[in-house]
């Protein structure tokens, strides 16, 4: 473990500060609240010459991730950052750029997706971009901010993995909160991250690297239609499972150097709970002390945080639930129309075929940045109790703190 | 500025593989062809769907339309940062990706001065999704979102003016060029690789299907429209040094290169004036500009 440095970072100065130590080579973004801070950090630390990347104040986000896209394949180690709206701009480049398997790397501040227009946090915009084939990694505070923001390359340029990574922090809540955060030095970043590794690949002038090279001529993302396309999607599916196999030695390894250990699925009382919410971001602290003011009034709770969405981690979820009674399922978004939200569908899906399994319950909160208080999650443990004395759940999706019934 | 160069000097070497998909007489397959004599392989091409797909023995990587400025971009960067400038960043783009739904991303990028080559082929409409109309269409041209009938004479509005819009961005090079005139466009290519910064190179490239002619005729109608006036070739440096490549003394009438030409085949007298009137008003603001040798945008 390597000697380490306390210091107050909100979640966006996090994510500045592990990029400025792992300097890559180019960083193209475009400012957007909440997520502007780190493009601002990283500005100061091109201009004070703390960095080798190429900055590129690009036009929007669209050219922001065109321009990660056209790096990466150049063989060039490249970062954005972006929220809400911006990442529904750059849509089509975000499934470009894992279908090229390209290992970019780009921080989401959470934000609610207009209209109308709200520049706080929920999830309704990287849940939107769940089936795009990029890894989602969503944070509880700025350390993990910090760690994750570092670790993602590694997990990103995985020769058995390369898929590009999202950092996921919510906005405000993480993004504009000051925190203590325990950084490392820059050369021990340096040193976690080391050189980017590619793939090799043989093409009509031999073997060689895959990246765009005129020693080594090939082709990337050319016309590829009934005969080839669906072959390239399971590539997709297997770089998915590779991912969530090396993720855990990525993580073993990072924490062998910084003490902080971290896993897709952190359980937290949950070997004699009855009732548990599992949910992801920066609610699952507020969803931790509710658990510990409920266990001190005798009410046998756990709750379970999710750091990883994408892959989705079926075998830990399934370890840290047990054999629960009740599971609810908190999340910050909506799919309109479906009989759940996003994470819960997953959840029904991973438990269908299983003949014990708990009763699922979804809670919808904190959309458009409303707060999510501690009452509202005893709301939701208070229903969970109740499914649990009667057997069943009668609402599939609670909206937990909105007006009108 | 591009010096002139005899046929002679056209370089013998092909990095375009042959065939491609391209239609017989096609201008823009003829563009590639001749661009990539100039740029050799030491190119790592950026292509975005366009038609004709060309193939080149260069690296290349293709995304989408509005992403040709940006990705372009990122190479050039890249290169910068792994220390392989020795490479060309190059987009070959079409019209559509260049004028319209691309315009954004190469602006933006021509303002940076980004270290790219951006050739277009411009063909004059969508002609990969059949022949629908764009911004580099121009007036009076059929496509098949202006088809001929009661209210519609064919595309309303003029072609922009792309070449000055993006001189206006005061970039170290734009010019025009046109695939009747392969020793001026080998040249103009062989002096954009001598400078650094944003180049962009426009290349007219007649398209037999969509403008319906004579696929033999593909040469003819790219030089008559350079000997008309519709298509003059320049070259603009910094946004302000212009030079005119190809001045005749007297301009051919514009009914040499619209008559060939069945997209312009409804055209009334009076559509053909307005025509010949623009071409005449704008050659004469160019030869006023090549005189003085400079532009003031």
């Amino acid at each position: 473990m390597v000697e380490q440095k306390l210091m107050g970072l909100n979640g966006d100065e996090a994510v500045a500060y592990a990029t400025k130590q792992v300097n890559p080579d180019i960083v193209a973004a475009y400012p957007i609240t909440p997520q502007t801070i780190i493009v601002e950090r990283f500005s100061e630390y091109f201009a004070d010459r703390e960095v080798d990347t190429e900055f590129v104040a690009v036009e929007s986000e669209h050219s922001a991730m065109s321009s990660c896209v056209g790096a990466s394949a150049a063989g060039a180690r490249a970062f954005t950052a972006t929220a809400a709206n911006g990442l529904a701009l750059m849509w089509e480049i975000v499934y470009i750029a894992s279908s090229l398997r390209l290992p970019i790397v780009m921080a989401v501040v959470n934000r609610a997706l207009s209209g109308p227009i709200n520049i706080h946090n929920d999830h309704s915009d990287t849940m939107g971009a769940r089936d795009s084939g990029w890894i989602q990694i969503y944070c509880e505070n700025a350390q993990e901010v910090y760690d994750a923001s570092i670790a993602a390359w590694r997990i990103a340029e995985h020769l058995k993995v390369q898929l590009p990574v999202m950092v996921c922090l919510d906005g405000f809540t993480l993004s504009h909160t000051m925190e203590n955060v325990m950084t490392l030095p820059d050369d021990a970043v340096q040193k976690f991250v080391g050189e980017r590794p590619f793939i090799e690949v043989e093409g009509h002038m031999g073997k060689g690297e895959l990246r765009l090279n005129p020693e080594m001529p090939l082709t990337m993302g050319p016309l590829d239609l009934q005969d080839f396309y669906y072959e390239h999607k399971i590539h997709q599916v297997d770089a998915m499972e590779q991912a969530l196999k090396y993720m855990k030695n990525v993580d073993a390894e990072w924490a062998k150097v910084s003490g902080r250990s971290y896993k897709y699925v952190e359980p937290y009382l949950m070997e004699d709970a009855e009732v548990a919410l599992i949910g992801m971001g920066s609610m699952m602290g507020t969803v931790r002390h509710m658990v510990d003011e409920l266990r001190a009034e005798g009410v046998k709770a756990g709750m379970i945080k999710l750091r990883l969405f994408r892959p989705f981690p079926v075998d830990a979820i399934k370890k840290a639930v047990g054999d629960i009674p009740v599971l609810g399922v908190i999340e910050k978004c909506i799919s309109f129309g479906a009989p759940a939200s996003p994470l819960m569908e997953e959840l029904m899906t991973v438990y269908y075929h299983d003949k014990e399994k708990p009763m699922i319950a979804n809670y919808v909160v904190g959309l458009g940045g409303r707060d999510v208080s501690p009452d509202m999650i005893r709301e939701a443990y208070k229903s969970m109790a109740k499914i649990k004395k009667t057997g069943k759940v009668d609402k599939l999706s609670t909206y937990i703190g909105v007006r009108g019934d | 500025m591009s010096e002139r160069i005899t046929r002679a000097q056209i370089p013998i070497s092909e990095l375009t593989i042959t065939p491609g998909s391209a239609c017989q007489g096609c201008g823009a397959a003829l563009a590639a062809r001749l661009s990539f004599k100039a740029l050799g392989p030491n190119v790592i091409r950026h292509g975005i769907p366009c038609c004709p797909d060309s193939v080149t023995q260069t690296p290349r990587v293709g995304t989408v339309f509005e992403g040709g400025g940006a990705q372009l971009t990122g190479t050039a960067r890249a290169l910068k940062a792994i220390g392989r400038e020795d490479v060309l960043a190059v987009g070959f783009y079409g019209d559509g990706g260049t004028y319209d739904i691309g315009f954004q991303g190469l602006s933006a990028a021509a303002e940076r001065n980004e270290n790219i080559i951006v050739i277009t082929k411009d063909n004059e409409a969508y002609m990969n999704t059949g022949n629908q109309r764009s911004g580099a269409t121009p007036k009076y041209a059929r496509t098949s979102t202006n088809p001929i009938g009661p209210r519609s004479r064919g595309k309303p509005r003029p072609k922009k003016n792309i070449p000055f819009i993006f001189a206006a961005h005061y970039v170290p090079y734009v010019g025009t060029a046109s695939v009747g005139f392969p020793e001026d466009l080998i040249a103009k290519v062989t002096y954009m690789k001598t400078i650094k910064g944003f180049r962009m190179l426009i290349v007219q490239s007649p398209c037999p299907v969509g403008w319906r002619f004579d696929p033999a005729k593909t040469i003819e109608i790219a030089r008559s429209s350079v000997q008309s006036g519709i298509w003059p070739l320049y070259e603009i440096l910094d946004g302000k040094t212009f030079k005119l490549n190809y001045k005749p003394k007297e301009l051919k009438p514009v009914t040499e290169y619209l008559s060939p030409q069945a997209r312009f085949r409804h055209m009334t007298e009076d559509e053909i004036a307005d025509i010949q009137e623009t071409a005449t008003a704008n050659w004469e603001n160019l030869l006023k500009a090549d005189e003085m040798g400079r532009l003031t945008l």
